[in-house]
C-alpha cells in the first residue's frame, strides 16, 4: 500500500526549520530509498516571523511537493500555529513547544505539548538546537524515517564541529518522543 | 612609410566616416602602436559598441566584435575573463561609453581589467545625426539642445581615474605622434586603461557650433592644449576652455583576471 | 544506501548549476536576483575550483554581454535571472540570435510584472521568452518540471545551443528553483555532450555564416586564428554589414529555418496517460506537478484523463498536441498566467475540441483539486 506523509515545520524565522526539513528529507530520500521533498514559502504570509519549511515523505512520485492534508504539524511559535494548522488532517498529529504555544486548536487531531526549546536548552545544552531535538521528537512519533538514517543525515548537514551537539540533541528529542508514545 | 594595409580589411573600404572626421587619424595611430608592440593579428580582439568610432571594428583584421549600443566593455569582460592570452581592446565613443554604457564603464575601470579602452571623444552623437551627448560642452549646440546645452559635461578621463583606472591619459587627433605613445602604453599596462581623444566631428557638431574648417578644429585643438604638468599650475579660470592633455594615471595596482587566477591556482594547491 | 548510486537532495537551482558544469561551462555571469540567486551561488563555489570562471556583474544587461563574449571566446557560457532581469537583457538575447552565439539564459520565474512577487511562483514569461526581442528570430525554450529533469534540460539546453548555435533559454519557476528533491545523479562520464562545429577549412576560406544546408553555419572562436567579424547589424555569410536585401533576407530567413527544420529534434513533449484519454490537461514545470496529481486521481475515479506535458515550450509543440486532435473531446490548459500557452494550444487545435484555460496569478500554486476541479464531468 503506498503512502504519502506530509509533515509542516513552523515556527519563526532564525529556528533552523529550512535545515531540519533538509535533513528530514535527505534521511527519506537518500538514506532510507522513499522519495522526499522539502519546501518552504516565504513572501507576505511569512512577515511577522512566522515561517515554514514543508516535508513530503512517499514511497512513490511526488507530484505536487505542497503539504496539503497534514499528518504532522510542528509549531515552535503560538503565531506559527495560529496561521498554519488548518491543512492538518482530522487525525493528524500536532506538535507543539509547550512554553510558546498557549492556545492550542481544538480540533480531532492529537496534541502533543513537549517544552522543545526548554529541552534544547537544558537536557542538549543550546537552545539554538530545538530544531534538532523537534526532529528527534517527530522521528521518534512518525516513525516514518529511520533513527540511522537521520543519524547520518543529521552528520552530513550540520555545520562542522557542531555534529556532537546536534546528536546529543536529537538523541534527546528522541527519548521524550518514546516516552511519550509508550 | 609605415604600412597600414597589414592591418586592414582594405575590401570594406572606403570607411563609413565623413571627409574631415578625426576618427581615420586615431585608426592609424592605434594600428602603429600595435605594430610597435609586436602583436600577433590572432591575438587582438577589438569590440565596439554603437557609434561612428564603433564602427572601426569593421576594418581592422583582427578578432573583431560589434556589440549593442554601450555594452561594448560587457562582451569585452566576458572575452577577457574567458580568454585571458587575448589583447582586448574596446573601441566606443563619449555617448557609448559614458552615456548608455556608463555603469558598465565605472564598473569596468573599478574591477581594473585588463582592457583598453579608446575612447573617441566627439562631443556629439554624429551618426544619428548631431544629438547633445554627455561631454557636450555647456552652451554647445546640438539636434536636441537647439538653444544650447544646459547640462553640465562629464569629464570622462576623470571619471575612469576616480573608479580605480590604472592607466588614463587624453590626447588630441592634432598630436597623433603624442596619441600613439600613448595608445602603446595603454595597451602595454596590466590593468583597465583608457585614452581618451579628442577627435572632431565637423558634420554635427563644429558645423552648428561655427567651429570652421576640419582644420580649423584640428588647429583649435593645438592652440588650446595645455599639458597636465603645466595645468597643476594654472586656476580653474585660466583653464577654463582648455584642453588638458597627457598621462593623468599611470600606476600598478592588482588586475581582476590575474586576480581570478590566482584564486583558481591556489584552489588547485589546496586539493 | 544503494550501491553505484549517487542519490542526493537538492534543489532545482542547484541541480541546474550542476547540470551546467557537467555540460562544461565554465564562463558565468549573472546578478543577483530572488528566486535564481542560488544558482550564482553554487557556481561561485565551484567554477574557480575547476578552472572556470564566475563573475558577478553590475546589472543584466552586463551578465547576458558578458556570457556573450566568454561563448565567442570559445568557452561555453551561462547566466541566471529571474522576470525584471530577463527583461533587461532581451536586446542583447537578441544579438545572441543574430550573431549566432551559443549561450544558455535560466530565468526562475516569479509573479510579475515588475518587481512583482520576487519569492512566490508564477509562469508569467512564456511570451516574454519567445517575443521578448525586437523583430523575427526563433528561439528554443526549455521548462523542467523537476529537479532531476532540471538537471537533465541544462544539458539538454547547451546542447541545442552548441549544435544551433542560438541562445536558449530554460524556464523554471520558483517551486522547481526551490524545491529540496531526490535526485539519481547521473554518471556525468555517460552524458551526452554536444559541441559547437569549428570549421573544417582555413582561415582564408571560413564564412562565419555560411548558408549550410542543416542551417547552422561552423563556429570559429577568437584567437583560434580566424579573425572574423561579429555584428549585430544584418550582415552577409562573411559576417559583415551588407545593406542587400537579397543577403539580409536570407539571414533571417536561414535564423528560422535552422530551428524549424529541426523542431522535431527539438521539441519535447511527455504523454502521461494519453493513450485512452478524453480529457488531456496541457501544463508544463510545477503546475504540470499539480496536473499530473490531478490526473492520477481523476484515473482513480475512472475518469480517462491525460496529460500531455511540455519540456520544450519553444518552439512550441503544435503537431504533437495536434496529433491528439482527433480523440481528445476536451482540453484543460494549467498555468500560473492568464493564458500564455492556451493561447497556442487553442491555435494549434484550430477549434478541434473546446479549450479550458485553468489561470492563477496570485502567488498561489494550482493545486491538483483546482485542477480536478476544473475538468468536465
Amino acid at each position: 500500500m503506498s503512502f504519502r506523509y506530509e509533515i509542516r515545520l513552523s515556527g519563526e524565522g532564525g529556528q533552523g526549520l529550512v535545515l531540519a526539513g533538509k535533513i528530514l528529507a535527505e534521511a527519506a530520500a537518500v538514506y532510507d530509498e522513499l522519495n522526499a521533498t522539502q519546501s518552504q514559502s516565504y513572501g507576505p504570509e511569512a512577515r511577522g516571523g512566522a515561517s515554514r519549511s514543508e516535508v513530503i515523505i512517499s514511497d512513490e512520485d511526488i507530484d505536487y511537493p505542497k503539504a496539503v492534508n497534514i499528518d504532522l504539524l510542528l509549531a515552535l511559535t503560538q503565531e506559527s500555529c495560529d496561521r498554519y494548522h488548518s491543512d492538518l488532517k482530522k487525525d493528524g498529529i500536532i506538535l507543539v513547544d509547550s512554553e510558546a504555544v498557549t492556545r492550542v486548536p481544538e480540533g480531532s487531531f492529537r496534541v502533543i505539548k513537549v517544552p522543545i526549546i526548554q529541552l534544547a536548552r537544558e537536557k542538549a545544552g543550546r537552545a539554538l538546537v530545538a530544531n534538532i531535538v523537534a526532529l528527534g521528537l517527530i522521528a521518534g512519533i512518525s516513525r516514518i524515517v529511520s533513527e540511522k538514517s537521520l543519524l547520518t543525515a543529521i552528520e552530513a548537514r550540520v555545520p562542522k564541529g557542531t555534529e556532537e551537539l546536534n546528536l546529543k540533541a536529537f538523541a534527546v528529542g528522541l527519548r521524550e518522543a518514546q516516552a511519550i508514545m509508550k | 612609410m609605415f604600412n597600414y594595409d597589414q592591418y586592414l580589411r582594405l575590401n570594406k573600404f572606403p570607411l563609413i566616416w565623413c571627409s574631415g572626421c578625426g576618427d581615420g587619424i586615431v585608426l592609424k595611430s592605434m594600428l602603429r602602436a600595435i605594430h610597435k608592440l609586436g602583436i600577433n593579428k590572432d591575438e587582438m580582439c577589438m569590440v565596439s559598441g554603437i557609434g561612428c568610432s564603433s564602427r572601426l571594428t569593421g576594418y581592422v583584421d583582427f578578432n573583431t566584435l560589434h556589440t549593442t549600443h554601450g555594452r561594448a566593455l560587457t562582451f569585452a569582460t566576458g572575452i577577457k575573463m574567458a580568454n585571458p592570452k587575448l589583447h582586448v581592446v574596446v573601441v566606443t565613443g563619449d555617448g557609448d561609453a559614458t552615456a548608455i554604457g556608463g555603469n558598465h564603464y565605472i564598473h569596468a575601470a573599478r574591477r581594473n581589467i585588463d582592457i583598453t579602452v579608446i575612447l573617441f571623444n566627439n562631443f556629439i552623437y554624429g551618426m544619428t545625426g548631431g544629438q547633445v551627448s554627455p561631454t557636450t560642452p555647456k552652451g554647445k549646440r546640438a539636434s536636441t539642445a537647439p538653444y544650447g546645452n544646459f547640462e553640465n559635461a562629464f569629464n570622462i578621463s576623470g571619471l575612469a581615474q576616480a573608479a580605480g583606472a590604472s592607466y588614463v591619459a587624453r590626447a588630441t587627433v592634432y598630436n597623433a605622434v603624442q596619441l600613439e605613445k600613448y595608445i602603446q602604453r595603454a595597451i602595454e599596462k596590466k590593468g583597465f586603461s583608457l585614452v581618451e581623444v579628442l577627435s572632431p566631428c565637423p558634420t554635427a557638431y563644429g558645423r552648428r557650433n561655427r567651429e570652421g574648417t576640419p582644420v580649423d578644429m584640428i588647429l583649435h585643438q593645438k592652440e588650446n592644449s595645455i599639458p597636465v604638468s603645466k595645468a597643476e599650475s594654472m586656476t580653474p579660470e585660466e583653464l577654463e576652455g582648455k584642453i588638458i592633455t597627457g598621462v593623468l594615471v599611470d600606476t600598478e595596482r592588482p588586475e581582476c583576471r590575474t586576480e581570478y587566477q590566482r584564486l583558481i591556482d591556489h584552489l588547485k594547491e589546496e586539493k | 544506501m544503494q550501491e553505484e548510486k549517487n542519490i542526493r537532495v537538492l534543489t532545482g537551482n542547484e541541480a541546474c548549476a550542476e547540470g551546467a558544469l557537467a555540460a562544461g561551462m565554465r564562463f558565468y555571469a549573472g546578478y543577483p536576483i530572488t528566486p535564481s540567486s542560488e544558482v550564482a551561488e553554487v557556481l561561485a563555489v565551484e567554477l574557480p575550483k575547476i578552472g572556470g570562471v564566475f563573475i558577478q556583474m553590475e546589472d543584466e544587461i552586463a551578465s547576458i554581454g558578458a556570457i556573450i563574449g566568454g561563448s565567442l571566446a570559445g568557452v561555453k557560457s551561462m547566466t541566471a535571472t529571474s522576470g525584471p532581469g530577463f527583461s533587461l537583457m532581451q536586446e542583447n538575447i537578441g544579438f545572441a540570435a543574430m550573431a549566432e552565439v551559443p549561450c544558455v539564459i535560466v530565468n526562475v520565474m516569479r509573479g510579475g510584472p515588475s518587481t512583482g512577487l520576487p519569492t512566490l511562483p508564477a509562469q508569467g514569461d512564456v511570451m516574454q521568452a519567445r517575443w521578448g526581442t525586437h523583430g523575427d528570430h526563433p528561439i528554443i525554450a526549455l521548462a523542467p518540471f523537476s529537479v532531476a529533469e532540471t538537471f537533465a534540460l541544462t544539458v539538454r539546453a547547451f546542447n541545442l545551443s552548441e549544435k544551433y548555435r542560438t541562445p536558449v533559454i530554460l524556464l523554471l519557476d520558483e517551486i522547481i528553483g526551490h524545491v529540496n528533491e531526490k535526485v539519481n545523479m547521473p554518471d556525468t562520464t555517460a552524458l551526452e555532450i554536444i559541441d559547437r562545429i569549428p570549421p573544417a577549412v582555413a582561415p582564408d576560406k571560413y564564412l562565419p555564416y555560411e548558408h549550410t544546408e542543416c542551417g547552422v553555419p561552423p563556429m570559429a572562436s577568437f584567437g583560434q586564428g580566424y579573425r572574423f567579424h561579429v555584428t549585430g547589424l544584418a550582415h552577409d555569410e562573411t559576417g559583415f554589414p551588407t545593406n542587400s536585401g537579397r543577403e539580409i533576407g536570407r539571414l533571417i530567413e536561414r535564423l528560422h529555418r535552422k530551428i524549424e527544420q529541426n523542431r522535431d529534434d527539438i521539441v519535447e513533449v511527455d504523454a502521461f496517460m494519453m493513450d485512452d484519454a478524453e480529457t488531456a490537461l496541457v501544463s508544463f514545470g510545477s503546475t504540470a506537478r499539480s496536473a499530473r496529481h490531478a490526473v492520477r486521481l481523476a484515473r482513480e475515479a475512472g475518469k480517462k484523463v491525460g496529460l500531455l506535458r511540455l519540456k520544450t515550450l519553444w518552439p512550441f509543440a503544435d503537431k504533437e498536441i495536434r496529433a491528439y486532435a482527433g480523440q481528445i473531446k476536451n482540453w484543460v490548459v494549467a498555468e500560473m498566467n492568464l493564458g500564455q500557452m492556451a493561447h497556442e494550444v487553442e491555435w494549434a487545435l484550430a477549434g478541434a475540441a473546446p479549450v479550458k484555460r485553468l489561470n492563477k496569478v496570485d502567488g498561489d500554486p494550482i493545486s491538483p483539486a483546482e485542477i480536478l476541479q476544473a475538468l468536465p464531468e
